[in-house]
């Protein structure tokens, strides 16, 4: 079958080849001729793959999975940019058609101390699961939970608590921020759970373990750039960020109070 | 072999009940002292593993992504079935279970299905309880949407995001014991064997997939959750990595593959662009609701879509089954469309592709209705085809999206290998042979919250296990095996790519055990698989080493495994002389070109079992008795 439109790319490619975590690494060029516009930025790779295999050369590894755009599995620093050119986009998403006949493409996995290379563009970003683990749920043990529509929950609420929802969890705020930060991460699951009634019993002690959880984990702290809004491939908005400093700060605030208390009782 | 498939005797809305006070159970202070390993990290194993922690349980699991939430359960979009009965429509727990029986072609097992329909309305509590940003009416309370297959509203949904969101619910479930030390997560790695001592499943064996050593795992007893096979047609609507080795292994090791042949072909995708396409994308069901699908009347009838007007277009599913029209069932709108391209009225390029129309919807509901239901699927499809579908009606095609066969289990979801249990997409269980939409999820989250953590329990406390540790012979044996093999396939250095392979075999399936099959087809299909797989084994090419993240040798194992796996379904597909669901064999057909069952002679689970290299496998037949749901022929019409 043919191509939608027919369109073919002859590109040259810069991408970032790393045996391991402890090789220094350098950039290789390749050469990506007779690329479709209908491909996606993860066909085109596997296009130049399987010409590096034929050749007898190893092919460039890169994580991907879904290749729909929500497991959030892939990213690639693309010219310089988290997932590419095109706004709310993930890599596999990114469509040939957003670059031009005779373009040079620079391709470079995550930077970040927090995400470590594996090897080529693959990173390792257990980091997120970490952080999650200390403290990014709520906590209802299978089979307490009461009947679903017991508690209405404010339509605006869930809308946005949807809005925070979203994150995929690709790591792309935290390549773009200057500071390799994960705040925009964090606060994501932070108002998720924090704006919904069921949230409510943990979202002190959540929002003060999460945070402490990112800073141990090596992640940078946030100085307002909003590169990591302009990069997320879902759209999730730095006022999320806002909320949850305030969450921190009301935390940080009355958990003192609360000791104190707990302590006169006692 | 036999298959005992466990039923409990009594009354259908009290078997449940029943088995669960007779199942036995293990104190909670002895629970710490077993140890459960959970192969996948999705719906179905994510919520098992979370679940049997918090029960006590020590849980290993293992997925083979970077982190347990990516999990291709992530990537569902339209919804989760419960019988809430929320909207006042006239669901029931037996209204959910009739249309899932009959959904399914009279081909599942009615007392599971049962069950499942049972437990639908806990999971909508729980995952409400976790987190999940369900839709909400505006006076907070859930609303729902229909879906196929159905007459009533019983669809629960976030957005188009529904598995991603009851995936993070999962997930953060699972993130909470392993922060508790209950759970031991093993990201990255992939499960290359099973380990059977004494007739019992007892470990597994995986591979690191960053350094690639090999190791082996010791458990008491072992769930598989490791989701369906689709990827054996290359093209599909799962994501990259989805493979079949963990249970093709266990099929190897002894445990019986039901209904491999069962294939759910999904109506809804965007159609394929070239021949660099790497997998399908599919647009939700959903969107069923509000989209119209229809073809030119006339063959070969190029004119743009707005050109062609009304009493020129056939909306084939609203003609040929007005009462449930656009909403019909997966496998029936499937055969549709390839029966409007067949017929030379498909769209598009190569004519591979039917109109869904959204144009009447925005003129009904506006515009902002439409786009706070979908913005974004349509978004994606703008994304993937250039094509913005407010404008323009999109273009669909079938595509393959999920299979109903996988390991046959019991009622309490254990193979034919004692202490292996299988949990999801992965088993056979409960779909028949066409699952309806918005059931998967509802069975991955059943399976892994509320039944499996029961019916563990049972085999644990009825089972006499010795200690058995990874130092046991055994593991030495099948680690040797599992590096054997790795290293065989690193030494061909033959000439062709791994994805050729994998190309080649996925044409062959889906020309001669797709969409519609018959016997000369599928005779030819078991010639040109193993010849395929002879030249495999001795011309492809993995380039790279075993001690390292080689992303070649992890396609290269799985793509070994679809390239037996492919010969099964087509031997399956075979051997069942009748249509029915998603299997449709163009010799047994209605007058009206529907799928015409056998009941006299397969009213039946055909399970096989493998029976040694190069032997036939031997068909077990489980039989099925429709006790409630009364056998007859389906009709949406």
């Amino acid at each position: 079958m043919s191509s939608g439109n027919g369109k073919t790319l002859n590109l040259t490619l810069e991408v970032w080849r790393q045996k391991g975590p402890k090789d220094p690494g350098k950039f290789v060029t390749y050469d990506a001729h007779g690329i479709s516009t209908d491909m996606s930025f993860l066909e085109m790779l596997d296009v130049v793959n399987e010409r590096l295999n034929e050749k007898g050369e190893e092919p460039i590894a890169f994580d991907h999975d879904c290749r729909e755009g929500i497991c959030g599995m892939c990213g690639l620093v693309i010219n310089g940019r988290p997932h590419g050119p095109r706004g709310a986009t993930t890599t596999c998403q990114l469509h040939m058609r957003s670059f031009k006949d005779g373009d040079t493409i620079t391709i470079e996995p995550w930077r970040a101390t927090a995400f470590p290379v594996l090897r080529d563009l693959v990173v390792d970003r257990s980091a997120f699961d970490r952080i999650i683990a200390s403290g990014g749920f709520i906590s209802v043990s299978t089979g307490n939970a009461q009947d679903a529509n017991a508690i209405p929950v404010p339509k605006e609420a869930a809308e946005l608590a949807m809005d925070a929802a979203a994150c995929i969890g690709c790591g792309a705020c935290v390549a773009a921020c200057p500071n390799a930060s994960a705040m925009l991460f964090v606060a994501a699951k932070v108002s998720h759970l924090g704006l919904l009634p069921q949230g409510q019993p943990e979202r002190e002690s959540r929002v003060t373990k999460m945070v402490a959880k990112m800073d141990a984990e090596g992640f940078g702290s946030c100085t307002n750039h909003r590169e990591c809004e302009a990069a997320c491939p879902k759209e999730i908005p730095v006022q999320f960020i806002a909320r949850m400093n305030r969450d921190y700060l009301k935390a940080s605030i009355f958990a003192g109070r609360r000791e104190a208390r707990a302590g006169d009782s006692a | 072999m036999e298959l005992n498939s466990a039923i409990p005797s009594g009354p259908i809305e009290k078997k449940w009940d029943k088995h669960r006070f007779e199942m036995k159970l293990v104190n909670p202070a002895n629970k710490r002292k077993y140890h459960v390993i959970v192969v996948g990290s999705g719906l179905a194993g994510g919520a098992a593993a979370a679940t049997m922690a918090e029960l006590g349980y020590n849980v290993s699991c293992f997925c083979y992504q970077d982190s347990p939430r990516r999990a291709h359960s992530i990537a569902a979009q339209g919804g989760i079935n419960a019988a809430k009965n929320y909207q006042n429509d006239g669901d029931s727990v037996y209204r959910l279970f009739y249309d899932t029986v009959k959904g399914g072609d009279f081909r599942a097992r009615e007392a599971n299905v049962y069950r499942l329909a049972e437990v639908s309305a806990n999971i909508i509590d729980q995952c409400v309880a976790q987190g999940v940003p369900f839709a909400r009416e505006y006076g907070g309370l859930l609303a729902n949407r229909s879906f196929g297959g159905a007459l009533v509203s019983r669809t629960f949904y976030a957005r188009g995001q529904t598995g991603q969101q009851l995936l993070i619910g999962a997930y953060q479930a699972l993130q909470r014991q392993v922060g508790a030390g209950k759970v031991k997560m093993y990201s990255r790695h992939e499960m290359l064997d099973v380990v059977v001592i004494d007739g019992k499943a007892r470990g597994i064996v995986v591979r690191d997939m960053v350094t690639g050593k090999i190791s082996s795992h010791a458990a008491d007893a072992v769930c598989l959750a490791t989701g369906g096979y689709g990827n054996v047609f290359f093209l599909s609507t799962n994501a990259k990595g989805c493979n079949v080795t963990a249970i093709w292994r266990a099929y190897l090791k002894g445990a019986a593959f039901g209904n491999p042949c069962y294939t759910q072909i999904h109506p809804t995708c965007i159609p394929v662009s070239g021949d660099h396409q790497s997998k399908l994308t599919l647009m939700s069901e959903s969107l069923r609701n509000d989209g119209r699908i229809w073809v030119p009347k006339q063959a070969g009838d190029t004119r743009p879509p707005h050109q062609i007007p009304e009493d020129e277009r056939d909306y084939y599913l609203e003609r040929k089954y007005p009462s449930y029209g656009n909403l019909a069932p997966r496998d029936i709108s499937s055969r549709s469309a390839k029966e409007a391209c067949d017929a030379g009225r498909g769209v598009g390029p190569g004519g591979k592709g039917v109109y869904l129309d959204f144009a009447d919807a925005i003129k009904r509901l506006g515009e902002d209705a439409v786009r706070e239901k979908y913005s974004n699927l349509f978004e994606m499809y703008e994304r993937i085809t250039d094509e913005n579908p407010y404008k323009v009606p999109m273009r669909i095609y079938p595509a393959v999206h999920y299979t109903m066969g996988g390991l046959w289990v019991d009622y309490n979801l254990m193979s034919t290998i004692p202490g292996l249990h299988v949990l999801g997409e992965a088993n056979f269980s409960d779909h028949g042979a066409n699952r309806l939409g918005a059931s998967a999820l509802m069975q991955g989250l059943a399976d892994g919250y509320f039944i499996i953590p029961y019916t563990i329990g049972h085999y644990l406390a009825s089972n006499k296990l010795d200690k058995v540790g990874t130092d046991h012979a055994e593991f030495k044996k099948v680690e040797a095996e599992v590096a054997e093999r790795t290293n065989k396939l690193l030494s061909i250095r033959g000439k062709r790519t791994v994805d050729s392979f994998h190309r080649e075999l996925g044409k062959i399936m889906w020309e001669y055990c797709g969409m519609a099959r018959n016997k000369a087809g599928l005779e030819k299909a078991l010639e040109l698989i193993p010849a395929l797989r002879e030249e495999y084994w001795q011309n492809v090419n993995v380039l790279g080493g075993g001690d390292e993240l080689n992303q070649s040798l992890e396609k290269a194992g799985r793509v070994a495994d679809f390239l037996e796996l492919g010969e099964l379904m087509s031997r399956d597909a075979l051997v069942r002389e009748e249509s029915c669901g998603g299997h449709f064999r163009e010799e047994y057909q209605t007058e009206e070109g529907e799928a015409l069952r056998d009941d006299e002679r397969f009213c039946h689970v055909a399970a096989w079992a493998y029976k040694g290299k190069d032997q036939t496998p031997e068909r077990l037949v489980e039989p099925l008795a429709f006790e409630n749901v009364h056998l007859q022929q389906r009709s949406y019409k």
